[in-house]
């Protein structure tokens, strides 16, 4: 259970000695109980009170690593239901299923598309992270040759190793045990002989049961086993019952301090209908899994499925911004276009990457409305004549292009008489289109 | 340890809302509990599709929807008709896009007569949308509501700057309104006093929160809309109550992700899919923020959405 700041502060030195940074250990034992502060700050607490605290002041959800390098997939850690309450902090991690019956070439193929799943979107490289090799045999030397050729083909990808039948997992992970794969996974049939093998080489184990009552008693199971570091899955594999069980796990683990749940989820979408298989990972990636496996990952799904991902990841008391300047994209000469939008970070990559399309040179001024989009900021009065002229007059981009016109968007056409003015003489404003989806045909019939 | 079901305690529900007449009318709204999660409340109305269709040829709608409706899109009437009778859609929405003063300016009376037209061959229920030209929505839909009085459609959307005109048209022929605000909790709850004070009943308000396609803003729509929802639920305030309203159809096919060929984007994949999938995984956001009603595009997306509602349920 989460304690509160006046119980912490029972086990603390009192002695306010102020080295943790804290005027008191009263405000030191508040701070820790928001989980503002570490417990290490306070040198002089006993290794006791340190042992209580720790795990009283231990995330809801432990933090799992699967693989290692760079390329390892850090799931869970997360702190609240909603993302507007805080944030979701480690982005879901997607594998895809290769089973070791496929033939080789659709095992290549696979691999093939993990290796070139990466897409980039508003600045972030985004991709698919890892590969569940999936056994449907039930023979390990089978399993370990696909775990082979895929350890050899795509260095660093992190893998879950899939199978209720510790013999092939074992053969499995004398490939690739130092690469920490997540096990998949134990049973209330097998849970010794998986445990050894997750305690023995240091990888996670996931842990199957059917509802949450046999997951209860599971993962007390498996964590009395000596098992740190588990990953969950109840079962469920309906739309609803991904809903309800992810809702209820996350809320057990949140709200509750539920022990047994405190771990990250792993959700399987597996559907013949590749886009529905779609849609069910998207209610993983809403709703609280920290894993999903997919079946297939057609670029056209990943797009859709890595776009959802980062929405929703992304931090909603920050504005995504970039900062106010004038941007050279590509050879940008003194004869270059100069386009003036906001600082929302989708607008500025979104624009961006239209005239990078356009393969037209410009100069991109992008001034600070404190991340709105265009139409927002318009609205608020920050995107206005005055604003638009001091920032183009300040910026030097006067000694930087021989010409003296600028670029709006369409759905501010209504600027263009003010903010000549306000230019002053010799300026002109041009009226570009409304949508950045334009901007290429724009640029290119005005080169012409 | 035992595993108890975590269970919220809310004291307040979304509001019923009954729209269109007749043995096709159709029922949204009415849950007591955040979407679809039956171990703590009822969802008695699963979230309703309409589909969209316009007083204009689609000329700018990207290929692949603009194709499925090439045979009926001249013609709103037949495209209405395809929509009840091929599509088995729950409701179309006509959006009245030539009334614009930059499209066609059509005429209020005109638009009226196409309205009657409509609703003389369908029997679904019909969302009647102006142009969101703030001056001359108020003279559309003044007329249209007029003509389609005694059908109980949903008439919008009434915005802060025309909402009493608005609504007042909606109030004298008994139709239901959409109050749309710009994507802001507190803008949303503002509308639907305003409009409750001028003397509009709030059981036949639908909130819309302004929609965002997906990878375009999705995330701010998304949580402005939880948040209205647990409003609704946890603190049962009236003015967060009404059923929520998601016009995505429009944003997704705007998109570049459902334009730019595979040619010119191969890392992007078939462009067909592409399309449909953004907007049906726009569409499943929404309903987990706890849509009741969008308005949607494409009949492979609308197909696509359903199943995932029937596996939801
Ligand atoms: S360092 Fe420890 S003992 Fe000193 S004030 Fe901080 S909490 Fe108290």
């Amino acid at each position: 259970m989460a304690l509160s700041g006046v119980e912490i502060f029972k086990h603390l030195p009192k002695t306010n000695c102020k080295k943790c940074g804290f005027p008191t250990c009263l405000a030191f034992a508040m701070k820790l109980a928001a989980k503002g502060v570490s417990i290490d700050a306070c040198p002089d607490i006993s290794e006791e009170a340190k042992k209580l605290l720790g795990e009283a002041s231990a995330p809801p959800i432990r933090l799992i690593t699967i693989g290692a390098g760079d390329k390892a997939v850090k799931v869970g850690e997360e702190v609240v239901l909603f993302r507007h309450d805080k944030k979701f902090f480690n982005p879901c991690g997607f594998a895809v299923a290769i089973k070791d019956t496929e033939s080789s070439d659709e095992i290549k193929k696979k691999i093939e598309a993990v290796k070139t799943s990466e897409i980039d979107r508003v600045g972030q490289k985004l991709r698919v992270e890892m590969i569940a090799v999936t056994d449907a045999a039930n023979d390990p030397a089978k399993f370990a040759s696909v775990v082979k050729n895929v350890v050899d083909s795509a260095p660093g990808v992190p893998l879950i190793l899939h199978s209720m039948n510790p013999s092939v997992i074992e053969a499995g992970l004398a490939l690739c045990a130092d690469k920490r794969p997540l096990i998949y996974a134990a049973t209330n049939e097998n849970a010794e002989a998986m445990a050894k093998l997750a305690k023995d080489k240091k990888c996670p184990l996931a842990i199957y049961a059917n509802g949450l009552d046999a997951l209860t008693s599971l993962s007390e199971k498996v964590k009395g086993l000596g098992v740190e570091d588990i990953v969950l899955d109840s079962g469920a594999r309906k739309a609803k019952d991904m809903l309800e069980h992810f809702t209820m796990i996350r809320r057990s683990a949140v709200k509750k301090s539920f022990k047994p749940f405190g771990y990250p989820v792993i959700a399987f979408a597996n559907r013949d209908d590749s886009m529905m298989e779609a849609l069910i990972a998207g209610i993983g990636v809403m709703k609280y899994a920290s894993i999903i496996v997919l079946s297939s990952i057609e670029k056209w799904k990943m797009l859709s499925l890595l776009t959802l991902r980062q929405n929703i990841y992304t931090d909603p008391q920050v504005p995504m911004q970039v900062e106010q300047k004038i941007y050279k994209v590509g050879e940008a000469t003194d004869k270059s276009p100069v386009i003036v939008t906001t600082n929302f970070s989708l607008t500025y990559f979104i624009v961006r990457g239209e005239i990078e399309n356009s393969k037209v040179p410009c100069w991109l001024a992008i001034l600070d409305v404190e991340g709105l989009s265009v139409l927002t900021a318009w609205a608020a009065g920050k995107f206005s004549p005055a604003k638009i002229a001091a920032f183009v007059k300040e910026s030097g981009i006067e000694k930087t292009v021989s010409h003296k016109e600028v670029i709006i968007p369409g759905y501010v056409a209504v600027l263009s008489g003010s903010l000549e003015e306000k230019l002053g003489e010799g300026w002109k404003v041009v009226v570009g289109p409304r949508e950045a989806n334009a901007l290429p045909a724009f640029l290119k019939s005005r080169g012409a | 340890m035992a595993f108890t079901i975590p269970k919220e305690n809310y004291n307040g529900k979304v509001y019923e809302v009954e729209l269109g007449v007749g043995d096709r009318a159709i029922k949204i709204g009415g849950e007591s509990t955040l979407p679809f999660l039956s171990f703590e409340g009822e969802m008695p109305n699963r979230p309703s599709i309409a589909i969209e269709i316009q007083d204009l040829p689609p000329n700018d709608w990207p290929d692949t929807v603009k194709k499925v409706y090439e045979k009926v899109s001249s013609n709103p009437v037949a495209w209405a008709k395809f929509c009840q009778d091929e599509l088995k859609a729950d409701a179309v929405a006509l959006r009245l896009i030539s009334t614009h003063p930059d499209q066609k300016d059509t005429k209020p009376e005109d638009a009226a007569k196409l309205v009657s037209e409509v609703l003389n061959v369908i029997s679904i229920p019909v969302i009647i949308l102006g142009s969101e030209h703030i001056e001359k929505d108020i003279a559309v839909l003044k007329t249209v509501a007029e003509t389609a009085k005694g059908k109980n459609c949903i008439i919008g959307k009434a915005q802060e700057e025309n909402h009493k005109t608005i609504a007042a048209v909606a109030m004298a022929n008994e139709h239901k309104l959409i109050a749309m605000s710009q994507l802001d909790v507190n803008l949303a709850k503002q509308l639907n006093i305003l409009l409750t004070q001028m003397g509009f009943v709030k059981e036949r308000i639908l909130t819309d929160p302004m929609s965002s396609a997906l990878g375009y803003g999705l995330e701010y729509t998304y949580s402005v809309m939880e948040r209205i929802r647990l409003a609704a639920l946890q603190q049962n305030d009236g003015a967060m109550q009404p059923p929520l309203v998601c016009d995505i159809g429009k944003n997704v096919w705007k998109t570049k992700e459902t334009i730019a060929a595979e040619a010119e984007l191969p890392e992007w994949g078939s462009l067909e899919e592409r399309g449909i999938i953004w907007e049906a995984m726009t569409a499943a956001g929404m309903i987990m923020a706890g849509a009741n009603l969008l308005v949607m595009r494409h009949p492979k997306a609308i197909e696509l959405t359903k199943k995932l509602i029937e596996e939801l349920r």
